[in-house]
């Protein structure tokens, strides 16, 4: 598409980025809404676009880069891979979704609002499709700084305090990465301008010993573990998402997580396998032991925005521990699996925004009967809720089958702790269903409505996904397998 | 050349000139007029390499492309200051030529220091950029505060100097040739004469204490604090800056081959400024001593280029001091404009003043060193260069660390703007001109741009 020059990831990145930054001009609240509403669609246009011609490597990019900062060797290189389009797919989906959901909540300088969210989606498309690790790098704080506005400024009561320290753990995980990049960077080989290179086929192919390896691995890690978050660094994350405004909410759970999860597979196995090998049973054993610790939080939960947050914790949890198997069938599970964990949480939070917005509540204690007021509302929470505990037929269970595969094959004591997270999965889960959308109307939920044809038509979005995946997921799968392929080739 | 002549004969023009100016703006227009002429000759110079004037130095001062760019950065960053805080630089008294005058000698001062071959070039270099200062230091002469700041300034200054001749003396009787030419003090990497050793280490204590960096720096929260607030401005930004020059110059061709036999010594130093620095901007309340600490904490990473002494060390200390005046600058600008210097003061600024409050972040987001800025790029040539060197790397991690608390107090400020309602029952007259918003607007574009072209300015040094 026109020449070289433009290919669809930078149109990913540059239609957010552009109209974001030109929502901050319009001053009317309706104006900013719609506008952004169109930018997204117009995204995920593209990334559809992308999906469809999939094999076409003019349009994915990367075979044409923008020198950046020539001398050092860095280059404005983007491109899509599998992982990447599938990714950015969940990106350019993910907006929509939020927009549409949202579009009767009214924000205080909503410009800046969406001109924020809009950023935020740029910054996420561009580490999806980074082909340079110090671009990564930037687009990793690109991602960061708007949201840490967007919690700062239209979040709860607590909010400054709690986004404080999302920032700051997020922050410093992040020197310590570009800490890690430096020092791989200045063992790359020379490039025809530069001594060393930023770029990923450099990084891939660097040649570190093994005490290298060790401690870069952790400047690597740290980062990404404190982004995803596993036990124990998720201690920030409870108190964001309960104190965001659900809108960010949906960005951080449903797709900011999920950069923790791309950049360990995408320059964390790759690069440093060896260290990978080594420190393998210590992050599965950090990541089992966060799954079962966060599921039992959450079954004491009584905020409904709380609940989902820990439940979040312990599905993250599995992810990366089958990451670290590095058995094809558990990553290929993964990948599936940050798509749909995507979905099914974004699902969650919009349910949850729209029973907070009628009644004011979150407290399971507090609600109850949402059932008689909202079947509609309550059919689609069930299909959702089906899926967070990974029944069979739903998107979940395909990629949470593969993903206990996987650690199976690794060892079967971890699969057997793990697997307790289901039941326990359920048990958080229809308690809550039980609690919330059974039993008698009460005072709070008596004046609730049914929903309405906007929230509606997202809602159903989502439980068609849950449900196309669920039983036909081997398109899904086709898709990331040339990424696989790369990752186990370093581990043959 | 150019920078030298045309900053002394500016100084001296404004001196005879307060006596005709009639009226109290005529010589913010003059100064900023005389400072592009500097500027524009000075490029010319760095473009070119031929000078205006043909005067044999006696290889007493040397002029490459590294003094030049770097001169230009002082200009360039000066001018700023000039257009930003004219206006503020004429309330501070009565004889505003004067000041003009003195800061035009500050910049001779600086002109020398940047391109000094000698030890005595250097020391006079320093002198002439110091003495300037005291007095602008204390030029409120009717706040105790800046009187006290002004006899710590001179006195510490002073102190520093005499430590700082004694090291020259050292220097010149130890080294074999007898020379006080920095080129050829011929340092081998062998074992060091015993008096080469003490005068570099008194060189390094004195250089150490005009960078401010620890233990040295205890003068420096009082003196900018005590210091008229434009002036404070000047001093933590382009002064600090100049000294970084002169710094890196002195150990780059005096003492770069016995790198590795200082190099523990300056680690130690730029851990504990780093440390200090950062920890201690934490506890801050005033902005303007925060500040004062956070000057002390980009000095620790600054130090970083002196301590690794690479090309990206000496590129990036370039971009770092291009990126660190930009945004202190543009900072103190709007501090300047409060009413309470307090971080309480700056309560709901984005709702009153959202220009303001926007630059500011963007000043601070560079301060921080957050991708897309041009500070960040400053951080990351910094980190680059002393990975590259190799030896302690816990240095680095420290740095990274330090950088981490930064965002703390940095972030305190952004959070106070645009997440705290004001608390002022009164609501401030705000003294601000469209022309001083496009400035701030400009100051932080090219923040932007410099973040993400660094060439922009690096590619200069390749002339």
């Amino acid at each position: 598409m026109f020449g070289n020059y433009i290919t669809l990831p930078h149109l990913l990145i540059f239609i957010p980025l552009l109209t974001g930054l030109v929502t901050f001009f319009l001053k009317k609240e309706t104006t900013a809404r719609s506008w952004s509403l169109l930018s997204a669609i117009i995204t995920l246009g593209v990334s559809v676009l992308s999906l469809v011609y999939a094999n076409n490597r003019e349009l994915s990019g990367t075979t044409f880069s923008y020198e950046w900062l020539k001398y050092i060797g860095s280059s404005f290189a983007v491109g899509l891979d599998g992982m990447g389009r599938l990714l950015t797919f969940l990106t350019a989906i993910a907006f929509p979704l939020i927009f549409v959901s949202t579009y009767k909540s009214s924000y205080k300088n909503s410009n800046a609002f969406y001109g924020l969210m809009l950023l935020s989606q740029a910054g996420l498309m561009g580490v999806f499709m980074s082909m340079d690790a110090l671009l990564f790098y930037f687009f990793w704080e690109l991602a960061l700084i708007p949201v840490y506005f967007l919690c700062s400024r239209w979040g709860g009561e607590r909010r400054i305090q709690a986004t404080f320290k999302f920032f700051i753990y997020t922050f410093a995980g992040s020197l310590l990465m570009l800490l890690g990049i430096i020092y791989t960077y200045l063992h790359t080989a020379p490039t025809q301008f530069a001594e060393h290179s930023f770029s990923m086929s450099a990084f891939y192919s660097v040649v570190l010993n093994a005490h290298q390896q060790n401690w870069l691995f952790w400047l690597f890690f740290i980062a990404f573990a404190i982004k995803m978050p596993i036990f124990p660094f998720h201690t920030w994350q409870p108190d964001t998402y309960e104190q965001s405004p659900t809108a960010v909410t949906m960005v951080l759970s449903g797709i900011m997580v999920k950069m923790g999860l791309f950049a360990v597979l995408r320059w964390l196995l790759p690069v440093f396998p060896q260290a990978v090998l080594k420190f393998d049973n210590v992050v599965i054993g950090l990541s089992v032991i966060g799954i079962i610790y966060a599921s039992l939080i959450a079954i004491k939960q009584d905020d409904l925005k709380r609940l989902a947050a820990y439940s979040s914790i312990a599905h993250i949890g599995l992810m990366c521990a089958a990451i670290f198997t590095t058995k094809s069938i558990g990553i290929e599970g993964v990948m599936i699996q940050m798509f749909n964990h995507g979905i099914n949480i974004i699902g969650l939070w919009i349910v949850i925004e729209l029973i907070e917005r009628q009644t004011g509540v979150r407290k399971i204690s507090q609600l109850s009967g949402v059932a008689h007021k909202a079947p509609v509302l309550t059919i689609m929470l069930v299909v959702i809720a089906f899926a967070n505990i990974a029944l069979p037929l739903t998107n979940a269970f395909v990629g949470e089958f593969m993903m206990f595969n996987g650690l199976f094959k690794f060892n079967i004591w971890y699969t057997a702790f793990a697997g307790i997270s289901i039941i326990l999965a359920a048990v958080y889960t229809l308690n809550m269903i039980k609690k919330v959308f059974y039993g008698d109307v009460n005072t709070v939920t008596t004046l609730m409505k049914e929903i309405s044809w906007n929230e509606k038509l997202v809602l159903s979005v989502i439980v068609v996904a849950v449900f196309i995946v669920g039983v036909f997921p081997q398109p899904m799968l086709d898709l990331t397998k040339d990424t696989v392929t790369a990752i186990m080739i370093r581990f043959k | 050349m150019n920078a030298i002549i045309f900053t002394a004969a500016m100084g001296v023009l404004m001196m005879f000139g307060g006596v005709f100016f009639k009226s109290k703006s005529t010589p913010k227009y003059a100064a900023i007029a005389g400072l592009i002429l500097t500027l524009i000759v000075n490029c010319l110079e760095l473009r070119s390499g031929e000078s205006l004037f043909d005067i044999n130095v006696m290889n007493m001062l040397h002029f490459n492309s590294f003094n030049l760019t770097f001169l230009t950065i002082i200009f360039a960053c000066t001018l700023l200051f000039f257009l930003l805080n004219g206006r503020d630089i004429e309330k501070v008294g009565s004889n505003v030529s004067e000041y003009f005058s003195l800061i035009f000698f500050v910049l001779c001062g600086v002109s020398i220091a940047a391109t000094y071959n000698s030890l005595l070039t250097l020391f006079l270099g320093i002198e002439i950029m110091s003495i300037p200062l005291y007095i602008l230091t204390g030029s409120d002469k009717r706040n105790l505060k800046s009187n006290e700041a002004s006899l710590k300034y001179f006195l510490m200054g002073a102190f520093s100097t005499g430590i700082m001749l004694m090291g020259i003396a050292f220097i010149y009787a130890g080294n074999p040739t007898g020379s006080f030419y920095i080129d050829s003090i011929a340092l081998g990497v062998g074992k060091m004469p015993v008096m080469i050793a003490v005068g570099l280490v008194f060189l390094l204590i004195s250089m150490s204490f005009k960078v401010s960096a620890a233990p040295f720096h205890f003068w420096t929260p009082d003196v900018y604090d005590g210091a008229p607030t434009v002036f404070t401005s000047f001093m933590a930004t382009i002064i600090k800056a100049a000294g970084f020059i002169a710094f890196i110059r002195l150990f780059d061709n005096a003492f770069g081959k016995a790198h590795e036999q200082w190099q523990t010594l300056l680690a130690i130093i730029t851990a504990a400024t780093l440390i200090i620095g950062n920890l201690t901007a934490v506890f801050q309340q005033s902005v303007k001593r925060m500040l004062a600490y956070s000057s002390i904490a980009q000095a620790g990473f600054m130090l970083l280029a002196i301590f690794s002494l690479n090309q990206f060390a000496k590129e990036g200390l370039v971009l770092y001091t291009a990126a660190y005046c930009l945004a202190s600058i543009g900072l103190f600008a709007i501090l300047i404009k409060m009413n309470d210097y307090t971080i309480d003061g700056f309560n709901g600024l984005a709702k009153q003043q959202p220009l303001l409050a926007i630059t500011a972040t963007v000043f601070l987001l560079s301060l921080t060193g957050i991708p897309l800025t041009a500070g960040f790029l400053g951080k990351f040539y910094m980190l680059i260069a002393a990975l590259q060197d190799g030896h302690q790397k816990w240095l680095v991690v420290l740095a990274v660390l330090c950088a981490a608390i930064s965002a703390y107090y940095y972030f305190r400020i952004i959070q106070a703007m645009f997440f705290k309602e004001s608390t002022e029952t009164v609501t401030q007259e705000w003294d601000i001109t469209s022309g001083f918003k496009l400035l701030l607007i400009i100051v932080a574009t090219s923040i932007i741009i410099l973040g993400l072209y660094p060439s922009l300015i690096t590619d200069w040094l390749h002339y």
